[in-house]
């Protein structure tokens, strides 16, 4: 069925600790070659540890799933330098419109804001993000992809985890000092540990195609409640790149997979949805979407990311989105303690952290699911009046909820913050993602975020600031004025700088803490605390 | 603010049979998509969450 992208087959290699029957001991073993497996790996090996990623397939993910990149996950690409080409190769839209029945209730511009290197999102198949970081991983030396390689078992240790492997030349057990499990919604890994995975099933099924167009068709989004073509559900139009849509089709409970799945069912409903269009359908599938948390992100000597730890309904595309931002949190934390530089009470604050995040991004894939499908007669009825509302009156437009752009989650309620102390009329809060902006370097155009996310960084918008350490770990000096230079004045707007202003930034880029003036001994009791030894 | 609970309605008769008049030839289900839509306009008019929740609980009997 597919024509605009053949799907590569990665090659199967024998590892050398197969071949000799000498187990290895790895620092990280990444169980999957995901999304979220392949960041990890990319982000590891530019901290600079090792990592062997083990994946059953030899291939990128089959059909299209995720479409939709948020500019946070796009920054953390942009650091481990894979962004640009999934940009480029993105589609970008402003438009979107929302029907009701036969109508057009309201159309939006989405009118990003400007001065951030990357877009607000982009859609782009899920394909070519994995062959992008494959590519990118099979050039650093620090990442060892290994396909066909199946996690079988996995046996705990005091101090690392065994792993039962198997591949086309047969069973052999390696060793890690830490696994990191991407392998997914259905995790075996996740089983192998016995944890929990709960939350909700939604009584739903969604019929997900994509199609390429022959003709010119604007880029926007098209999201339609109850449309003539398909009463009483939901349906989408989504542009991809190559010219490939994403259509989803709300189906119901009662709905049988296996019958809507099939070639003759979905060219009517498109012929229906898109009448007169010429088109090719590339891939469909028929989707029960749930959201679901892991008890307890690290299990011993495993930690879970990705879908294997969380898993949203589509709605607000966050499942790929959030995933990534896992791994922003983790590598660092993760590369200090394999370092010496923290210990394990560092890889917890992951889970505080990330399990706060993930209970976000459910609670806001729930809310939009839940006006997508209402759960009664009663939310029904409220749905549509505010459908109806929207069409003549502003104030019902930011109720209607067809998912909501995935943001990142700022952590206001961890330990490794430092609390504000002062007057601050800015929101990079002490546990907030740092805002973007453009900066002039050596002469040069460049972006704020690319001037940090290696090591602790004390960005001073003064003179006195002075590097600072705690054990192994230095927070360098990054001084506006003199390592770079502030030319649009949108680094003083954001971060709301006086003379004299100092913020401690974490290697993933979030604001530990902040003061009107540098002081080495407050720097260096939030340095501790943001490493949890304080 | 709190959510206003004495009388606050000048002329209560006649706003009462304005509410009921507009919905005297309609349907149940008429009405009840009209006393939704009622619902937000008021709501969004209030705006303020403490008194929409201590509208809500009042309502929830
Ligand atoms: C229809 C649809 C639309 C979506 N749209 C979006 C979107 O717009 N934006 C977004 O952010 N997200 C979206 N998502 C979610 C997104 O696809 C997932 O969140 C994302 O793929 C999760 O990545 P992952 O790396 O955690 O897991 P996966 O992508 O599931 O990768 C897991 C990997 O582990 C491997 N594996 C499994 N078991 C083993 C084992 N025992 N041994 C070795 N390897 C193993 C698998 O082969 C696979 O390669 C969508 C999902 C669907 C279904």
């Amino acid at each position: 069925m597919f024509s605009t992208y053949d799907a590569p087959v990665y090659p199967y290699v024998q590892s050398a600790e197969q071949a000799t029957g000498q187990p290895a001991r790895h620092k990280v073993v990444v169980i999957g070659a995901g999304p979220v497996g392949l960041t990890a790996a990319l982000d590891l090996a530019a901290r600079g540890v090792p990592v062997v990623v083990v994946d059953d397939n030899n291939t990128v993910s089959v059909g299209s799933r995720a479409v939709c990149y948020a500019k946070r996950p796009l920054e953390i690409w942009d650091r481990l330098g894979v962004a640009d080409r999934m940009i480029a190769k993105g589609v970008e839209w402003k438009l979107g419109k929302v029907f009701f029945g036969d109508r057009q209730v309201y159309q939006f511009d989405l009118l990003p804001e400007g001065g951030h290197k990357c877009p607000a999102f982009i859609n782009l198949q899920q394909y070519y993000l994995e062959d992008y970081m494959v590519e990118a991983a099979a050039k650093n030396p620090l990442i060892d992809i290994r396909w066909k390689h199946k996690l079988l078992s996995l046996r705990q240790e005091a101090d690392h985890a065994m792993l039962t492997v198997e591949t086309p030349d047969g069973v052999f057990v390696t060793e890690a000092d830490w696994v990191i499990a991407c392998d997914g919604a259905n995790s075996d890994t996740r089983r192998m540990v016995g944890a929990e995975f709960t939350g909700q099933f939604f009584q739903d099924r969604f019929l997900i195609a994509d199609i390429v167009m022959k003709a010119d068709f604007p880029t926007e989004r098209w999201f339609w409640f109850d449309p003539p073509f398909h009463r009483n559900q939901s349906a989408l139009l989504h542009k991809q790149s190559d010219n490939v849509w994403r259509l989803d089709f709300q189906l119901g409970w009662d709905a049988d997979p296996e019958v809507e799945k099939r070639e003759e069912n979905i060219i009517p409903r498109v012929k229906a949805m898109l009448p007169g269009v010429e088109f090719e359908l590339e891939w469909a599938s028929v989707y029960q979407f749930a959201c679901r948390r892991i008890d307890q992100f690290r299990h011993g000597r495993v930690i879970f990311a990705g879908d294997a730890a969380h898993q949203v309904s589509p709605f607000g595309a966050r499942g790929a989105n959030t995933g990534v931002q896992d791994i922003d949190n983790l590598s660092w934390k993760l590369a200090a303690v394999l370092a010496g530089d923290a210990d394990k009470a560092l890889i917890d604050s992951y889970h505080d952290e990330r399990a706060f995040a993930a209970d976000d991004n459910i609670l806001n894939s729930t809310r939009s699911t839940d006006f997508i499908t209402p759960k009664n007669a009663a939310s029904k009825r409220f749905r549509n009046a505010v459908l109806d509302l929207a069409e003549r009156a502003s104030f019902a437009r930011p109720l209607v909820n067809s998912g909501r752009l995935s943001t990142p989650t700022p952590y206001v309620q961890s330990t490794l913050n430092t609390p504000d102390a002062g007057i601050w009329h800015s929101k990079m809060t002490p546990g907030t993602v740092c805002s973007d902006a453009p900066v002039m370097v050596a002469g040069q155009p460049g972006w704020f975020l690319r001037q940090i996310g290696k090591s602790f960084t004390l960005l001073d918008f003064g003179t006195q600031a002075e590097a600072v350490s705690v054990g192994g770990t230095t927070a360098k000096v990054l001084r506006v004025g003199e390592d770079l230079e502030d030319t649009e004045r949108l680094l003083v707007k954001r971060y709301d700088a006086q003379p004299g202003t100092v913020y401690l930034i974490r290697p993933d880029q979030h604001v530990a803490a902040r003061w009107r003036s540098f002081n080495p001994v407050e720097v260096q009791a939030a340095l501790a605390r943001a490493l949890a030894k304080g | 603010m709190t959510l206003i609970l004495k009388p606050n309605i000048p002329d209560p008769d006649g706003f009462y049979q304005d509410l009921t008049d507009t919905q005297r030839d309609l349907d149940e289900a008429s009405a009840s998509d009209m006393n939704a839509r009622l619902v937000l306009i008021l709501a969004n008019h209030i705006g303020d969450r403490k008194i929409l929740a201590e509208a809500l609980a009042l309502a929830a009997l």
